[in-house]
């Protein structure tokens, strides 16, 4: 390249880049004036993802749940019914599967608060900066770590020749068939859930100002009266914002029942799946599902109340 | 304020939770050395023989493939729109402005199936065949979250003035963005998106719903688990897949605390 190419391929780099200065320029100057443009620019692509394929396929399943399948067919026959609702109040299995659903959903985060509060107690109040900086990671690592493997580890455990029964008959007692009941489903549920109930729980806990510990005492309130008092009422959000996690996600999950639960342990995920997939009726599993999701919508709502979101 | 006793009851209750939290996942450990193609306890032997033909076959190596591709495509685009959210968000104020955040949190918040079926009858409505396409525009929706808080969280404590002053001293939009806010947020940039992919290459539910004949790993350990077959390699995927999302996060997690008094 000699010199005069390069002189002129110089100056039109300085022009171009120039020019393009200038409109990053008064392209600032524009947005800056007006800055609907630049909310909207950016939001544009995350609203349109989410309207177009999310909200609004969530809108469209749902209305689908007052449409019928045409048995012969497969076609879809749009004519507004209640009979798939009707269908599924009329069946007792159905009944029944959506209140185990439901029960054992509750049953979990029920153990899981019961477990996680004095664990996320103990992080803020009694652990020391280091030991806390351990537990919160030995927390973060099961919450991570993959779901199948968690729940395939109980299924080692629960075996006949498993880890359960040689402890067992270490003890000098009889083996337990465990593995495939409804227990099995609350331990592993209540296991997989653990650590994402942790961790709103500590969150919230540790948001309490130490001083509302001392006013307490200073006003002369035992511990018990302390802690029912200030200590639980103040980490309520927390509580609420785990009991979110474990409670939608039992509600929604349809693997652990399959893995781990017995013949007749189906939960409502697995009858929207088998509808979904293997049925191909599309408005009764909509319908279905719309038990969790009304059961979801109105917990979300109470929960946005308590300032669980605050939390999470 | 606590007494004595009440101190080791709760010390003994943290024990009794981290045991109850890590025996599985340490059994996880053992059962891939395992000798025996046999699951029991205690195990016979320790060899690595299940980790040779584990890597050996081809169907998982296949599965392990498109996990991969799978979750580096889904990160890439949540990392795009959680983060514009997440800007949008922090920076204007708009109609509607606390209904993203909501709506944003719903791929997870809502029960899994619920996901997973929306979703689904969004691709059959459009007839879009499902596909690996389909797994990473599902895998997406429910990553843009994780991205979107990382970011959020960190534009709340980066103080605007820094961002001011720049303009002030001449710089544009661009240049402001590249040398000031870029550098602020890169570190919630990156462990958003590897909690993204953390999330991606381990989620089962909803890609259930959103996969045609395609294996993911997790879909594919879900059908051996099912079935009762290649458990022992099962053993040695299982405890592959825990790793590889065990680093991500860990990563995460401390790109997430050296930045915190930084930007403070």
């Amino acid at each position: 390249m000699n010199d005069r190419t390069h002189t002129v391929f110089a100056s039109t780099a300085d022009r171009l880049s120039a020019v393009l200065s200038g409109a990053v320029r008064r392209l600032s100057v524009i947005l800056w004036r007006k800055p609907g443009l630049g909310a909207g620019l950016l939001l544009a692509p995350p609203l349109g993802w989410f309207l177009l394929i999310y909200i609004a396929a969530l809108a469209a399943l749902f209305i689908s749940a007052f449409w019928t399948t045409d048995s012969f067919t497969g076609e879809i026959d749009r004519t507004w019914t209640l009979s798939n609702f009707q269908a599924i109040l009329g069946s007792e299995t159905y009944r029944l599967i959506a209140i185990r659903t439901i029960f054992m959903a509750a049953a979990v985060t029920i153990t899981d608060i019961i477990l996680a509060f004095p664990f996320a107690y103990f992080m803020v109040r009694l652990a020391s900066q280091r030991q806390r900086v351990a537990l919160f990671t030995l927390v973060l690592v099961p919450l991570w770590s993959s779901y199948l493997a968690r729940v395939y580890a109980w299924r080692l455990i629960f075996a006949n020749e498993g880890v359960l029964n040689w402890i067992l008959h270490g003890l000098g007692f009889q083996s337990v068939e465990i593995g495939y009941t409804n227990w099995a489903m609350w331990i592993v549920f209540s296991y997989i859930w653990l650590p994402f109930t942790i961790m709103p729980i500590y969150a919230a806990l540790e948001r309490i100002p130490y001083s509302l510990f001392e006013a307490s005492q200073d006003l002369g309130a035992k511990a018990w009266r302390t802690f029912f008092k200030v200590i639980l009422p103040l980490s309520m959000p927390g509580v609420v914002a785990g009991s979110i996690f474990s409670f939608s996600l039992t509600l929604g999950d349809y693997i652990t029942p399959v893995l781990v639960g017995g013949p007749g342990s189906d939960f409502i995920g697995n009858v929207v799946y088998a509808n979904v997939g293997i049925a191909n009726n599309v408005p009764f599993a909509a319908a279905y599902a719309s038990i969790p999701l009304v059961v979801m919508g109105l917990y979300l709502m109470a929960a946005r109340r308590s300032g669980a979101f605050d939390v999470m | 304020m606590e007494t004595k006793l009440a101190r080791i009851a709760l010390a003994a209750w943290v024990v009794f939770v981290l045991a109850f939290l890590f025996v599985p996942i340490i059994l996880i450990f053992v059962y891939a050395f395992n000798a025996s193609n046999i699951q029991s306890w205690p195990i016979s032997g320790l060899s690595l023989r299940w980790f040779v033909s584990a890597w050996g076959n081809q169907e998982i190596r296949t599965a392990l493939g498109l996990s991969l591709k799978a979750g580096l495509l889904a990160t890439s685009v949540a990392v795009f729109l959680g983060s514009s959210a997440a800007f949008a968000v922090h920076r204007f104020d708009f109609f509607g402005k606390e209904t993203v955040s909501f709506m944003v949190v719903l791929p997870i918040a809502l029960p899994g199936i619920i996901t997973g079926m929306a979703l689904n009858s969004f691709f059959v409505f459009w007839g879009l065949g499902l596909s690996f396409w389909t797994i990473v525009i599902g895998h997406a929706t429910f990553c843009i979250v994780i991205v979107y808080n990382n970011v959020i969280a960190r534009l709340r404590r980066v103080p605007r003035s820094l961002e001011e002053a720049s303009m002030d001293l001449g710089a544009d939009a661009w240049q402001t963005f590249r040398r000031i806010t870029l550098p602020m947020i890169s570190t919630s940039l990156v462990a958003g998106a590897l909690l993204a992919f953390a999330l991606s290459f381990d989620e089962v539910i909803v890609t259930t719903f959103t996969a045609g004949a395609q294996n993911t790993l997790p879909l594919w350990i879900f059908g051996a688990i099912r079935l009762g077959q290649r458990l022992p390699e099962v053993n040695v995927v299982v405890l592959f897949v825990m790793a590889l999302t065990f680093v991500p996060v860990l990563l995460a997690y401390k790109l997430t605390n050296q930045a915190g008094p930084m930007v403070k």
